[in-house]
């Protein structure tokens, strides 16, 4: 079916000033078919059923909308704990910036590198997860970011590492429109942490595809940049084996526009899938949408949603969650939880839970639920004297705590509750 | 120390009367009782001397050692000395117990220009008074009252009273919900507290609390007034009588 006009002319417009990369046959390749997945779906429309809730336009247009710089006065995140360092700016590795790429139970290497080499491991997870994840639901911005970035982090990951990689995203340039492709391999009984930080850019798409093995264990802990006028489309993609875990979890703090969408396929037995995040968002100009979509196709494996927003002067967010649980996938698990705490009137809340079951035997539970802070808990803290605003801090960050609980490592915890204290404090 | 004069309330939302003219005095070191039937007014009182929303004052006053009580913020009361036993303790889920008390003991000795406690003092403090309202270490982390029994909450307002140390000490139905022993234990909890410069306030419909902590002078209330003030034998009397005969007295 041809598109409509409007959207075959919006992503005329997008591609018009793109060009391929150049690379090996083989990522030409997926470039190529990525390419062909932009444009026979067309790019997303506010039209659209799955954009029903968060406007794509300034994500599709042909140029990024401007965002100021913003000066973090807190230092970088993670700053005390032992990791290894790959930084971009704007987009573009930086080397200087970067540490030592080596470390035990990682071998890593840049995008770039990897898509210019004719036989590499990539390959046969470049894009692929990517296009497992357009059915049933077409996501071409993320076909859009296979075909075009070219820049990123390759990591194969095949002991269990002793520090986490943090990727780092800079922003230098009011008008920078960053694509990052990031690829990760835990390979059978292996185990890393990944840590993603930073703003990134003033328009920002990233993919992540990563592929668990059976016995695999794969950590994610995100923190997205404190810039106010930024904007980003995310996803994950993930394919769970037998017996492997997946956890990740986002913080997201301001930001015009955020979509964080993660598309997980839980393929083998006994598989672990969470997801989860915090999101605290202060102005109208806020929007924060978290979109998963979970699918099992295995037997007695579990997966947990977990998402908290905090919202106040007109902020607004979205949560677009779905467990999808196939046909012979008994035993399933499938936990899903979304909330708002609404500190004002003006903010707003937009929920889809989604459940669609084709086993008998499995157990899946989805709630959502939007409201403001508690008056009878508030007046139990004010009457032990702690003051209003005090209390007001407390509960909010009880009410975010759920969502931080599915954060495994302790001290990657604390550092983002202190993060969350700081934006509570700064508010008056 | 507390001074209750003619004190009018309604309901903010409807136009409910609820208390309709209180007179009480409670000096320093003295424990009052007040007992009434449901619907007398006697929460309510401790909810307007506490500050709760949704209670408009239409006349009188309140003063705690002086201070215009119902000129204050809820937590500026608590800074002051007040203390209210909740009948039905909140749970606050995702608040640590432990960092809730250390919380409200740091605000309050901030309100006062007072310094913060180290957490060295403040753990060992905590620890002591725990171990004599027998509330294991596991309650301490647990989140404030998340899945306490009834026992244990009333329990864990006794602990935060123990910590925060104030002067006026509200009870509102701290029998509820009790069984035999832990009222005995909540009793104690509250005795080792009384002192010469702490007084009581503690409202409750039967008197068999009154055995454990023991009144000075007992009040029944009715239909939003003292209607009247005695011994501790009051409380006898409406125990073997219950309140219709006080009532009739002064119908």
């Amino acid at each position: 079916m041809a598109l409509p006009q409007l959207k075959a002319d919006a992503t005329t417009a997008r591609l018009d000033g793109l060009s391929l990369p150049d690379g090996a046959a083989w990522a030409t390749e997926a470039r190529q078919a990525a390419l062909a997945r932009v444009t026979s779906a067309g790019l997303p429309h506010r039209r659209d059923e799955y954009w029903k809730y968060t406007d794509p336009a300034s994500l599709v247009q042909p140029d990024a909308p401007k965002a100021s710089l913003f000066h973090n006065d807190e230092g970088p995140l993670f700053a005390n704990r032992d990791r290894v360092q790959i930084v971009f700016v704007d987009g573009v590795f930086s080397a200087e910036k970067s540490s030592d790429l080596a470390a035990e139970g990682l071998e890593i290497g840049l995008l770039a590198d990897a898509l210019a080499t004719d036989i590499h491991w990539a390959k046969d997870l470049y894009g692929v997860l990517e296009t497992n994840g357009q059915t049933p639901v077409e996501r071409p911005l993320a076909a859009l970011n296979t075909a075009f970035a070219s820049a990123g982090a390759v990591i194969r990951v095949t002991g269990k590492a002793t520090k986490p990689v943090n990727l780092i995203y800079l922003h230098e340039n009011t008008t920078s429109d960053a694509m990052i492709h990031n690829v990760v391999k835990v390979e059978a009984g292996a185990e890393m942490t990944l840590l993603e930080t930073g703003p990134a850019a003033a328009r920002f798409s990233k993919c992540l595809e990563v592929d668990v093995a059976e016995g695999g264990t794969f950590h994610h802990v995100r923190a997205q940049g404190r810039d106010h006028e930024r904007r980003a489309v995310t996803h994950c993609f993930a394919r769970i084996a037998k017996e492997a875990t997946f956890k990740s979890f986002t913080l997201t703090a301001n930001g015009v526009l955020t979509r964080n969408e993660c598309i997980i396929d839980i393929i083998g037995d006994d598989a672990v899938a969470h997801v989860a995040g915090a999101c605290v968002g202060d102005g109208s100009d806020f929007h924060h949408d978290d979109t998963v979509f979970i699918t099992h196709d295995a037997v007695n494996c579990e997966s947990r949603q977990v998402f908290k927003k905090v919202l106040r002067n007109g902020a607004t967010g979205v949560f677009q969650g779905k467990i999808l649980v196939k046909e012979g996938a008994q035993k399933t698990d499938g936990y899903q939880i979304s909330q708002s705490l609404l500190l004002d009137e003006d903010s707003q809340f937009l929920a889809k839970p989604e459940l669609e079951i084709y086993a008998d035997d499995v157990a899946c539970s989805h709630g959502s639920t939007s409201g403001a802070i508690d008056e009878d808990a508030l007046f139990y803290l004010r009457s032990r004297g702690v003051p209003h605003k005090q209390a007001t801090d407390l509960l909010t960050l009880a009410f975010l705590a759920e969502a931080l609980e599915e954060i495994e490592d302790e001290d990657l915890a604390e550092d983002l509750r202190a993060r969350l204290d700081n934006w509570l404090a700064r508010r008056g | 120390m507390l001074e209750i004069k003619n004190l009018h309330v309604k309901l903010e939302e409807e136009d409910k009367q609820i208390l309709k003219g209180v007179d009480l005095e409670i000096g320093a070191g003295q424990v009052h009782a007040i007992m009434g039937p449901n619907g007398s007014g006697k929460s309510t009182l401790s909810y307007v001397l506490s500050g709760k929303d949704g209670y408009e004052v239409t006349d009188g006053a309140a003063t705690l050692d002086g201070a215009d009580l119902l000129e204050m913020e809820p937590e500026e009361r608590a800074a002051e000395g007040l203390f209210l036993a909740f009948q039905y303790p909140v749970e606050i889920p995702g608040v640590g117990n432990m960092t809730f008390l250390r919380t409200a003991v740091n605000a309050q000795r901030k309100a006062r220009g007072e310094e913060e406690i180290s957490a060295g003092d403040f753990l060992k403090e905590v620890r002591a008074r725990a171990k004599e309202l027998k509330i294991d270490a596991d309650m301490l982390k647990r989140p404030v009252n998340v899945g306490f029994s009834g026992g244990e909450k009333k329990r864990n307002e006794i602990l935060q009273m123990a910590m925060l140390a104030p002067k006026m000490c509200v009870l509102d139905e701290t029998d509820s919900g009790l069984d035999v022993d832990a009222m005995k234990l909540v009793s104690e909890g509250v005795n080792a507290l009384r002192n010469e410069g702490r007084s009581f306030l503690v409202i409750t419909h039967y008197q068999r609390l009154l055995d454990h902590i023991k009144p000075d002078v007992v009040h029944i209330m009715a239909d939003g007034k003292i209607i009247k003030t005695g011994g501790p034998e009051l409380a006898l009397e409406v125990e073997n009588n219950g309140y219709a005969d006080l009532l009739g007295e002064t119908a």
